[in-house]
Parts: C-alpha cells; sequence; structure tokens
C-alpha cells in the first residue's frame, strides 16, 4: 500500500511523542502484563497504568461488576499496590516497551495529590495523569473534580510539583464540562483526559439489592461513546490543550469520531475485556481510514468535525 | 506488520492463553437448565487443566464474554456444561453444530494435583459438578483411587452421574430425596475416609466441606465463582476475599489468582 509508506501516525502530546495516538485507558490494562500475553504492548501510542494512589488499596468488596447495555458498571476503587512498589516493580516491566507510561494518580487530600505528582515526577515515566474522576472512592476521586473550585485548587497545588506533563482525567458527571476544563486549564493542566466512567445503578429486581457491593459504580462500554464524543467536543470548544479522547472506543471508527471531536489521541478501555486485540485492530482499522480517505497525517483528524 | 503487532510477549506456549475459533460440534441440553457444549478447540484443549474456564464470546446483546469452566478434554475437543441464567448463556445454549465461537483460555489457576494423596475425593453441587470431572480424571491417571460425592436439587437436575462412575466410586445426593441419598453433601463427606478434598458449587456447600476437611485434618481445594470481567487479571473485578499469610484481609482476583484455592485462604464471611 503506497499511502502507507507516506502516514504520518505520530502525535506530538505535551511535549511527548506518541508512535500512534490510540493507548489504553487506566483501569483497564493493568500494568500490561495480562494483555501482553495477546500482543506486543509497544503497537500502542501509551499506557495509562491502574490508577495509583499514595498506599496499597483493597478495593471495594464483591460485587464489583454488573453488565449492562452495551456495556458494564464497575466499583473496583482503586485496588492497587500503592505507588512505591510500581516504582520499583512495574516500571521496568514496562519499559522494556516501545510505548508511552502514563502514571495515573489519586489522592484523598489536596497534600496526597501533592505527594503523588511529586514522587511520580522522579520516576521513570513519560505523562502523569492525575484523576480528580474516580466515582468509586469515598474521599478524593470526583470530589475533586466535579467543583471548579475544587479542580482549581487540587490542579494548582499538584501542578507546583509536576516535573512532567500534567494531564488532568476529567469526570462526566459535572452539568457543565466545559467549566471545568477551563478551571483544570486555567490552573496549569497540560492536557486533558475524558471521559472517566458515568456514575450508574443497577439493582437486582429479586432481591431489591443494588448489583454492585458499593451501590453505584462507573459506567463504561459502547453505551458512553456518544456521551464521550460530545464532552470531547465540548471541551474542544473551551480550550487548547491536547486531549487524551477515551469512552466507548471499539472500532477505528469510533477513534477517527472522537479525533474529529477534538482529541489528539484516544484510549481504548472496556473494549479489551470483549476483544483482547481491540486497540491493535483499532489501530488498523484507523490505518485503512486514513489510506481510504487519502489522509497522510493523522493530526489533520483532530478537531476536524464539520458543523 | 500485523504479524509482528500481532506476537505475544510471553512465548511459553502452554501457559499462555489464547484467542480461538472454536467450531460447535454438539449441543445438548441435560437438564432443565443445564447444556452441555462440544467444540473443537486444539489450541485450548492441548492448554487445558484441570479447574481451569474459558471466557467465551456470546451474542444475545451481550457485552462481556462469559466464564465456563472446563468439564472434560477429549483429543482436540472441550467439553464445557453451563447453565442458562440469562442472555449470553441462553444464547450459548441455542448453538447449532458448525457454529464459530470466540474463545479466550485456557484461564485461571486450576487443581493442584500434587498432595492429593492415595484417596481423594470430589464434592460437587449442581453446575459445581462438571469442573469436577477433569479433575478426578487426572487423580486417577496419577494412580489415585478418587472418589465422588454429588450432590443436585433433585432427580431432574442430575448431571454426568456416568462419567464420574467411571472413573470411580460415586454417590450422589438430593435436596429432596428424589434420586440417590436424601440429604446433603456434606452428611456423606462426614462418614468418609479421605486424603484430600477438591469441592465446586455453592459458597455455603464449599464452607461447609472446607469445615469438615479442616476437621478431618486433610488439605482442601475449593473452586470459588464471582462476576468476571476481562477474564485474565487485568480488570480487577472477581476479587474474593482472602486471608494474608499475616493473617490480613486481601482481595484476590478469581480468574487469575483463581478460581481454585485453597481452602484455609478463602474468608467466607
Amino acid at each position: 500500500m503506497k499511502d502507507a509508506v507516506r502516514m504520518n501516525l505520530a502525535v506530538e502530546f505535551c511535549g511527548v511523542t506518541l508512535k500512534n495516538p490510540i493507548t489504553v485507558a487506566s483501569g483497564t490494562f493493568g500494568f500490561g502484563h495480562e494483555y501482553g500475553q495477546f500482543f506486543n504492548p509497544s503497537a500502542l501510542g501509551g499506557i495509562s497504568v491502574k490508577g495509583l494512589t499514595p498506599y496499597e488499596r483493597l478495593g471495594n468488596p464483591p460485587p464489583r461488576i454488573a453488565e449492562t447495555p452495551a456495556g458494564m458498571l464497575n466499583c473496583v476503587g482503586l485496588q492497587n499496590p500503592g505507588i512505591d512498589r510500581f516504582i520499583t516493580e512495574q516500571i521496568p516491566y514496562l519499559r522494556q516497551f516501545d510505548t508511552a507510561i502514563i502514571a495515573n494518580v489519586s489522592g484523598n487530600t489536596v497534600e496526597e495529590y501533592c505527594g503523588m505528582v511529586e514522587k511520580i515526577s522522579d520516576a521513570d515515566v513519560d505523562l502523569i495523569e492525575m484523576n480528580i474522576s474516580c466515582p468509586n472512592v469515598r474521599c478524593g476521586g470526583m470530589a475533586f473534580g466535579t467543583q471548579p473550585h475544587m479542580v482549581d485548587e487540587v490542579v494548582s497545588a499538584a501542578k507546583k510539583y509536576a516535573k512532567k506533563p500534567l494531564i488532568v482525567k476529567l469526570s462526566p458527571n459535572v452539568a457543565d464540562i466545559a467549566e471545568i476544563a477551563r478551571a483544570a486549564v486555567g490552573a496549569g493542566a497540560d492536557a486533558l483526559s475524558l471521559i472517566n466512567t458515568l456514575l450508574g445503578m443497577r439493582i437486582d429486581v429479586e432481591t431489591r439489592r443494588p448489583v454492585l457491593s458499593n451501590g453505584m459504580g462507573g459506567l463504561s462500554g459502547p453505551a458512553v461513546l456518544p456521551v464521550a464524543v460530545r464532552m470531547v467536543y465540548q471541551v474542544r470548544q473551551a480550550v487548547q490543550v491536547p486531549i487524551l479522547g477515551m469512552g466507548g472506543i471499539s472500532t477505528g471508527r469510533d477513534a477517527v469520531e472522537m479525533l474529529l471531536a477534538g482529541a489528539n489521541a484516544v484510549a481504548i478501555g472496556a473494549a479489551l475485556f470483549r476483544d483482547p486485540l481491540c486497540p491493535v485492530k483499532v489501530l488498523a482499522e484507523l490505518k485503512h481510514y486514513l489510506a481510504e480517505h487519502h489522509i497522510e497525517d493523522v493530526n489533520t483528524l483532530s478537531g476536524g468535525v464539520v458543523l | 506488520m500485523t504479524e509482528e503487532i500481532a506476537r505475544p510477549v510471553t512465548i511459553d506456549e502452554i501457559t499462555c492463553p489464547v484467542q480461538a475459533d472454536c467450531e460447535v460440534s454438539a449441543v445438548k441440553r441435560l437438564s432443565e437448565r443445564l447444556y452441555e457444549l462440544v467444540m473443537t478447540a486444539p489450541e485450548l484443549a492441548v492448554r487445558a487443566r484441570p479447574g481451569q474456564f474459558v471466557h467465551v464470546l456470546c451474542g444475545g446483546e451481550t457485552f462481556l464474554r462469559r466464564p465456563i469452566s472446563i468439564c472434560d478434554v477429549s483429543g482436540g475437543s472441550l467439553r464445557l456444561v453451563f447453565q442458562v441464567k440469562g442472555a449470553g448463556t441462553a444464547w450459548l445454549s441455542e448453538r447449532a453444530p458448525g457454529d464459530m465461537l470466540d474463545v479466550l483460555g485456557t484461564l485461571g489457576n486450576g487443581f493442584r494435583l500434587s498432595g492429593l494423596g492415595a484417596r481423594p475425593v470430589f464434592v460437587g453441587g449442581g453446575i459445581g459438578v462438571p469442573p469436577l470431572l477433569l479433575a478426578m480424571k487426572a487423580a486417577r491417571a496419577q494412580g489415585a483411587a478418587p472418589a465422588a460425592i454429588l450432590g443436585f436439587r433433585s432427580r431432574s437436575a442430575v448431571i454426568l452421574e456416568s462419567d464420574f462412575t467411571a472413573l470411580g466410586n460415586t454417590e450422589v445426593t438430593t435436596d429432596d430425596g428424589s434420586y440417590g441419598i436424601h440429604g446433603f453433601v456434606t452428611g456423606l463427606l462426614e462418614r468418609r475416609e479421605y486424603t484430600s478434598v477438591c469441592a465446586c458449587g455453592p459458597k455455603g456447600m464449599l464452607r461447609a466441606v472446607a469445615a469438615l476437611a479442616e476437621r478431618a485434618g486433610v488439605p482442601c481445594q475449593v473452586s470459588l465463582e464471582e462476576r468476571m470481567g476481562c477474564g485474565i487479571g487485568a480488570c480487577l473485578g472477581c476479587a474474593c476475599a482472602l486471608r494474608d499469610t499475616d493473617g490480613g484481609l486481601r482481595y484476590g482476583h478469581v480468574c487469575k489468582d483463581g478460581p481454585v484455592f485453597d481452602a484455609k485462604e478463602v474468608v467466607w464471611e
């Protein structure tokens, strides 16, 4: 294919070169070991690792998962080994691969966010993704991401400690996503990622009890794609920084849609659980789309929606 | 290009799971809600260990795969027995010979076969019975004289009895006494002599079986179930409470750390 030779897939994302715009979303790819059995992670533009906290977190009791029409709810609750063990045990493994490492970090307080950003800045990662949008933890998480003044407070504080590009991951559980995006960028965010999961709930009609242990959980999967596309579009209208778009992507055409809405790169999440090779297929389908439409540079798609 | 990208990092071909397109060769109804499905799956058959499971992509407007334990392996075929619970398993029960299935496998840690001793007993309840068949077969193949105690709700729910009988002494109980011995599997287990227990079934049954094994001072392995996402240990969805070596609580995952656990590790509350 002659077109493939001249095709540029690389994306400059806050000074970090992603070899292509396909990444995997935090919480769906662990630290790479599991899906590394099915494909070489070097195929990816980047890997956002499982959300990290200052200390090990047990996570929520089961059940943590409920299926929904075209998607799923989860209330895993940030189960992770803690940032120190990530740095010593997981970074060396991830560095075997030729892909950007995006460290997703959370805290319970502004001070904890600052500490996490400071510590991860000195580790061998490429980008920091500050998670102010987890719906499944009592403190921190979404509590910081749904009020503009809280976003401003936690992001401006953490930004002072960031020695790597700081991506702020936004919650869709807000009235005005553009307002939140402006607050994050105003406070120093170098980029934004969105959307985290949408807060949802399912009830077992036999027992009349919630299906999830936590009562509520985060919705992901194809069901959320149009919400994610809409929010990426609104954020692109509001701010200039790079956007990592995610939420319901499972095909190359979904990825193109997210790019056209205004994303510079995208992440695959829950679709991995259906098809472990999904990111590889999305990349192949994206290339096919570019070739078919005689597009030489994937970057030209970004924000290309015609109104 | 595609070949290079698709190259798995782990080269160990037997422990590394694969995604396989498998042809259905037979589907049979075993009882009211239980079905048996046989599929040609040489890549999975060579990997299958007793107690492992496969993760099957279903139609019927499902999003997640369905984890199904491996009942038996013969030649290049895999035999699955599953219960119709919702849209995914209903769809699966409607497959016909020649249909293709997208299957991940083989997954999880199965029964540890070392340390079973001369007289292991396999205790199953309802839909927990099928995965014990391959395990009992393996125990017999390594020279043990295995026995089985299988519990069902009633006569119409009894499955796989002749398969187990072919491998060793097999006793069947029913809750309502409509077939075999009236009562629960634990009632029989109490009165038997054995060197180890492998059990699969409802959590209450597993807990009671584990308590009897502990009292008898023999090792006990239990196969657990939980709502599952990815099936390979990435999403951390299928958490189960385990006791750490220092006595603390931690959440392991049924798909990757299990589905078979040492009963002493399991927190039953």
